[in-house]
């Protein structure tokens, strides 16, 4: 396995995949910014919408930091903690930074001046003597979700049965902009060092790997003196070119590895466990001060920003105090991004609170922004399979999808689509063809879940019909209703009635 | 001699072996274009397009018996893909057997619902449960939304609600 791995700095090159401008110096130029405690924090319980948590405080009741206030059911679900102290105003739907523009059920807290630790928030704790188990419990209790964007229970993640050979630890953040990833192994590198120790006990598995970018050589050089200072075994750096999207976690096991995750399936498959390195320092931050997950790193930047950088913020802080306190905008009219410009998603309103998934916020000026470019018909050029990191065939999906041709469009595997958008940039004719594949996706969905629906129906319909033929069989010898005779019977009836009535009378 | 007697002999082994073959591998090939049409059909079983349900109406297709666009569930594109399957001309749907909507749930008012269990055996796919004098209730996950259950109802107790989106 290890020698199969590419620790030295000249790294497998991919055929896919698109060198983008990388802006990414604009916020690095200070050192990560404790945000002020937010006047409010916003925590929804739904923001996808398969995982729904449950508030376990009412409103009215006073919470501390880092208190559980919200569970997600099932055995050993995760906790949601209160990222500040103070006073739960309301539970009620509240608009979320999520894609389509979703409102989502939020726990609303007023937060007080100071910070008040809650009891269950214990400072250094012997992980060294705690077992599998109880360390992967200790993460659900502490809330930690993955911050690279997906906010999958990370304790759930841990918890894989099968044999883990590898933990890679993403630190390949590819998307433009966005500088946390970087910033946080510059300046915290023990963190994750720390942290990707836990995690590697919590698995059961004897190897990690610290995966960062070509172009990030001080993040390199500060975790493998972190490496070097703690003395752990089994983890190391591993660089990987500098490439959008080579972060994105197939691409990042592929360059790693040279191996592939199976369609549909998971780097669990291939015995491999995926984790950002911002996970890895809220493990450490857990293990070392107790503290759960509250906050997150999170880049600010673009030119409608006075002051570009990274802050720390309380999750559930709203942007627009995130905004103030990296010196407001330097203009009005600025459009916010949360997430980077490939696949980050418009915000319409600075009222919304920062979730697991804010890593980045760009505020761009409309001097920034393209304005919408007119689509022409596609060349067959054939750039967008040269660059697609799913090896599709993007101009052959387009049709299908203008076609509307499921059948087709799961023949080219549009599930495969990981949404990067590179199709999107090299496309000389712009065509905006990645909004269409998220829309196949869905469509796709909804087909397959029709046809499971028909053939059920049929089968049901199909019993039905058997057991009606049966029935009209069993009654075929029996005596038959002789409509003749039952229309006398009626008349007869009515007949007696009448008289009886008269009789009554 | 001899390779005339093998020759022979071979023709004949091959020739029971054919025989044998389409004797157990027959197939009845309208059976098959029938059951490819039925698969188009979108199942609902609701007998709007004038037969008993799904099946029939593709054996009626297929016999040329009845055009392919009565199917109201299915709408535009189960014509396009029936269309496709036949190499025939897709028509337009024909209105008089139904308007086509998106997909629908029958939600019974257990309030009113007195148990009389006509509406059981209405439904084409079993998706009613109940017995005489016991409240009734649809199957949601099996309910096509057919409204055959509708008539039969002497209280009026069964709607029909847009189906919810799945998770």
């Amino acid at each position: 396995m290890s020698s199969s791995l590419s620790y030295d700095p000249q790294p497998a090159r991919p055929a896919w995949g698109v060198r983008v401008e990388a802006n990414k110096s604009m916020s690095m130029g200070e050192a990560i910014q404790i945000a002020p405690l937010p006047s409010e924090v916003r925590i929804p319980l739904d923001l996808s919408p398969t995982r729904i948590a449950e508030a376990t405080v009412a409103p009215g009741d006073s919470v501390r930091t880092g208190q559980l206030i919200a569970r997600f059911p099932g055995p050993g679900g995760n906790a949601i903690c209160a990222p500040v102290t103070g006073r739960v105003r309301d539970i009620g739907p509240c608009s979320v930074p999520v894609a389509g523009d979703r409102q989502a059920r939020c726990i609303i807290i007023d937060s007080a001046d100071a910070d008040h630790w809650a009891d269950e928030c214990k400072p250094p704790e012997a992980a060294d003597s705690l077992s599998r188990e109880s360390l992967q419990a200790r993460i659900a209790q502490a809330g930690i979700v993955g911050l690279g964007g997906a906010l999958f229970p990370t304790a759930d993640k841990l918890r894989i049965q099968t044999p883990v050979k590898l933990l890679i630890l993403n630190g390949a953040e590819c998307e433009p902009y966005i500088t946390c990833d970087e910033m946080l192994m510059r300046e915290r590198p023990e963190d994750v060092v720390h942290g990707a120790a836990i995690m590697l006990r919590a698995l059961g598995a004897q190897q990690a790997v610290i995966a960062v970018e070509s172009d990030m050589p001080e993040a390199r050089i500060a975790l493998k003196q972190a490496l070097a200072a703690s003395k752990k075994t089994g983890i190391g750096v591993a660089v990987v070119t500098a490439k959008y999207p080579a972060g994105g976690e197939r691409q990042l096991v592929e360059l790693l590895t040279g191996q592939e995750v199976p369609l549909g399936g998971l780097p669990s498959d291939l015995g491999i466990v995926c984790q950002n390195v911002a996970t890895a320092a809220a493990v450490s931050h857990l293990f070392r001060q107790g503290r759960p997950l509250i906050s997150r790193i999170v880049t600010i930047t673009g030119s409608g920003i006075k002051q570009p950088g990274n802050i720390e913020a309380r999750l559930g802080t709203p942007l627009r105090e995130l905004i103030a306190a990296a010196g407001g905008y330097t203009q009005p009219e600025c459009q916010l991004y949360m997430g980077g410009p490939m696949m980050g998603i418009a915000l319409d309103s600075d009222d919304l609170p920062v979730t697991e998934a804010t890593n980045c916020l760009i505020v761009s000026t409309p001097r920034e922004m393209s304005p919408p470019r007119p689509e022409f018909p596609c060349i067959r050029c054939g750039e967008c399979s040269r660059v697609c990191p799913a090896r599709l065939m993007p101009q052959d999906l387009l049709n299908a999808c203008m076609n509307q041709d499921v059948e087709r469009q799961a023949a080219l595997q549009v599930d495969a689509c990981i949404e990067c958008g590179c199709c999107d940039y090299v496309c000389p004719s712009q065509i905006t063809l990645t909004a269409r594949f998220v829309q196949a996706k869905a469509q796709q969905r909804d087909w397959r879940q029709d046809q499971a629906r028909a053939g059920e129906a049929r089968e049901r319909s199909d019993v039905h019909a058997r057991r009606q033929a049966e029935r009209a069989e069993q009654y075929a010898d029996g005596p038959k209703a002789d409509p003749v005779s039952g229309d006398q019977a009626l008349k007869d009836l009515m007949a007696r009635l009448d008289e009886r009535n008269r009789a009554d009378d | 001699m001899l390779a005339v007697m093998v020759l022979a002999g071979l023709a004949g082994l091959m020739g029971a072996g054919l025989l044998f073959a389409a004797g157990r591998l027959r197939t009845d090939a309208t059976q098959q274009v029938i059951d490819q049409v039925n698969d188009l059909l979108p199942q609902s079983q609701c007998a709007q397009c004038g037969y008993p349900g799904c099946r029939p109406y593709a054996a009626a297709i297929v016999a040329g018996e009845a055009p392919l666009n009565r199917c109201a569930p299915g709408g535009e594109s189960t014509i396009q893909s029936l269309s496709h399957l036949l190499q025939r001309e897709a028509l337009a749907l024909d209105t008089r057997f139904g308007e086509h909507q998106p997909a629908q749930l029958a939600l019974i008012d257990e309030a009113l619902c007195i148990g009389c269990a006509r509406c059981l055996e209405a439904c084409p796919v079993d998706a009613i449960i109940g017995a005489p004098r016991f409240m009734h209730t649809v199957l949601q996950d099996a309910c096509t939304g057919c409204q055959l259950c509708l008539p039969p109802c002497p209280v009026d107790c069964i709607d029909l609600v847009p189906r919810p989106p799945a998770p």
